[in-house]
């Protein structure tokens, strides 16, 4: 099958257009933390837009997740400071595994639960999902509060992961390049999930046409319940490494991505997980570049270029063909 | 002895919100045989297929496949009993690539053989574009891969809404003749068509729709022969729809 390989000339093209405006170590920096960063947008967003494209669900609660998700950093790495000391470099990173497999276990089970008692109720329509999934995003933020308190926390990130090492003259954070390998792995696995399994078959084939799914004997409410449980456990994922990242978490630090993750999914296209990945990484790089130079236009920048690639194409980088 | 009826809907009612559009549909399907529905836009065809399927819930009356009443069934229930659907939109996943498309009617996730050496002979076109898109297929080929699909597993009944819509004369008389190797093999059809050369050329038993009911049932050669008895329930010799 022929790919549209034209979008993904745009993360070089962005890349180099940036380099003669900073000197290459600079520019080496910024471009591994905007590759860190649009790993982890893609890990809070690939969710979302599988949820939107598949079910057409839109749900502003998805940064409860990554809010969940953060604050179980803190628990979990609190917990395993032990295994985060100077002396093992493994043992650093097995904490942040379990600290990431406990957040996406539990906020996978939380999002079965959210979509069985909440969104399943919502199904076909828009306004009530807005609201029901507008007022869930604030009872999860007041029931994080009840569980962790209001005072921002600080996550044990262990100490391995806080350095930094120098690569062609750049200073390169440890975390960072953690997140872009944990940003890679999880793409090549949801890719490969959706393009040779059978599920995935299911789910590409129910974003497009859920009507014809059924007609040929499939019962897409499993996919359904499937799906958005897949995207709480992602975005599990991405509030650990956020929160990881930011080091101090509080209660609201989901609800300060959600716009970030619109903006992914938009410029990818809803429903599309290829698109979503090349939106997050190039929101990513022209956040860092944006914000090395001139650090107002940060959050302007990425609504300006969802503009740009909104009238390049319409629905997006890799639109979602919807029957 | 009697022919036996695979399908048989009795009294079927059907509202689309506020809107009663099935009155009492009578129709019955005989086994192995090309049933077609007729009757001018509106009538109600469409509807019944997808009453049939459970894609729109018939609101009174019974529909019963092989003497099951699947009325209340979910849609892939009704599908899992053996029943393929061919909607008029084709219903093709233009994301997917031909391959794709027919490996999801197939229960097991995989093909046989067999079958699908049968619907490359009856379609070559689709060997050729086993990998492409089906985004990328012609309108003829897509409703060919729509018609494979449904033929790719052993199916009990197939229900195919006019699948010669918009295509060229060409492309009809290619999918005529795979409507005659689908009879070969004794598969049931339930066909709504428009065109008329079509329908008579593939039908075996007729039933004519019109306001949301089956005003006329019996068979196609019957009806073909009887230009008065087309004039009174079509409003046109169906001559003209050719």
């Amino acid at each position: 099958m022929k790919r549209d390989l034209t979008p993904w000339l745009l993360l070089p093209i962005v890349a180099l257009a940036m380099l003669p405006l900073m000197s290459f170590s600079t520019w080496l920096t910024l471009t591994i933390a905007g590759a860190a960063m649009g790993m982890m947008l893609f890990l809070m967003a690939s969710g979302l837009t599988l949820v939107f494209g598949l079910m057409d669900v839109m749900n502003f609660a998805h940064g409860a997740f990554i809010t969940l998700g953060a604050y179980l950093a803190v628990t979990v790495l609190g917990r395993l400071s032990g295994w985060g000391g100077p002396d093992s470099l493994a043992w650093n990173l097995a904490a942040l595994a379990v600290a990431v497999t406990t957040g996406a276990i539990a906020t996978g089970a939380v999002g079965a639960v959210f979509e069985r008692v909440i969104i399943r109720r919502v199904y076909g329509s828009h306004l009530q999902q807005i609201l029901i999934t507008m007022g869930g995003l604030i009872v999860a933020g007041q029931l994080v509060i009840v569980l962790w308190g209001a005072q921002p926390l600080q996550v044990a990130k262990p100490v391995l992961l806080r350095g930094s090492f120098l690569l062609g003259g750049a200073a390169i954070e440890t975390y960072r390049l953690v997140a872009v390998v944990l940003g890679l792995l999880v793409f090549g696995i949801a890719y490969l999930v959706l393009n040779r399994t059978r599920i995935g078959l299911l789910v590409r084939a129910g974003v497009e046409n859920r009507e014809m799914v059924e007609a040929l004997g499939f019962r897409i409410e499993r996919l359904f319940v499937a799906v958005f449980v897949a995207g709480a456990a992602l975005a599990g994922i991405g509030g650990v490494m956020w929160g990881g990242y930011q080091e101090v978490v509080t209660a609201t630090i989901g609800d300060e991505m959600t716009v970030l993750i619109f903006i992914v999914i938009i410029i990818g296209g809803l429903g599309s997980v290829t698109g979503c990945f090349q939106a997050a990484v190039l929101v990513g790089l022209t956040t860092n570049y944006v914000g090395y130079l001139t650090p107002k236009l940060a959050l302007g920048s990425n609504i300006a270029l969802m503009v740009l690639v909104l009238l390049w194409r319409p629905r997006g980088l890799f639109p979602v063909a919807k029957q | 002895m009697a022919e036996k009826i695979l399908l048989q809907l009795e009294g079927v009612q059907t509202h689309i919100g506020r809107y009663h559009i099935l009155h009492g549909v009578d129709l019955s399907v005989p086994e192995g045989g090309l049933t077609v529905l007729l009757g001018r836009n509106g009538a109600g065809k469409t509807t019944t297929l997808r009453t049939v399927m459970g894609l729109w819930r018939a609101s009174a009356g019974r529909i019963l496949f092989d003497g099951t009443d699947i009325a209340a069934m979910a849609t892939p229930d009704i599908a899992r009993l053996g029943i393929a659907y061919v909607p008029e939109a084709m219903g093709i996943f233009t994301g997917l690539t031909v391959r794709e498309n027919l490996l999801l009617a197939t229960t097991a996730g995989r093909f046989d053989d067999a079958r699908l050496d049968a619907v490359f002979a009856l379609f070559p076109v689709l060997k050729t574009k086993w990998h492409d898109a089906a985004g990328g297929l012609s309108g003829g080929q897509k409703q060919m891969l729509a018609i494979s699909r449904a033929m790719v597993e052993q199916r009990r009944l197939m229900i195919v809404d006019e699948p010669t819509k918009g295509l060229a004369p060409a492309v009809i008389e290619h999918l005529i003749g795979g409507f005659h190797t689908l009879k070969q093999s004794r598969t049931t059809i339930l066909l709504v068509e428009q065109n008329f050369h079509m329908a008579r050329s593939v039908g075996d038993s007729v039933a004519v729709m019109d306001d949301g009911r089956v005003v006329h049932a019996g068979t196609m050669a019957d009806l073909a022969g009887d230009e008065a008895l087309q004039g009174r329930l079509l409003g046109l010799s169906l001559a003209a729809h050719q």
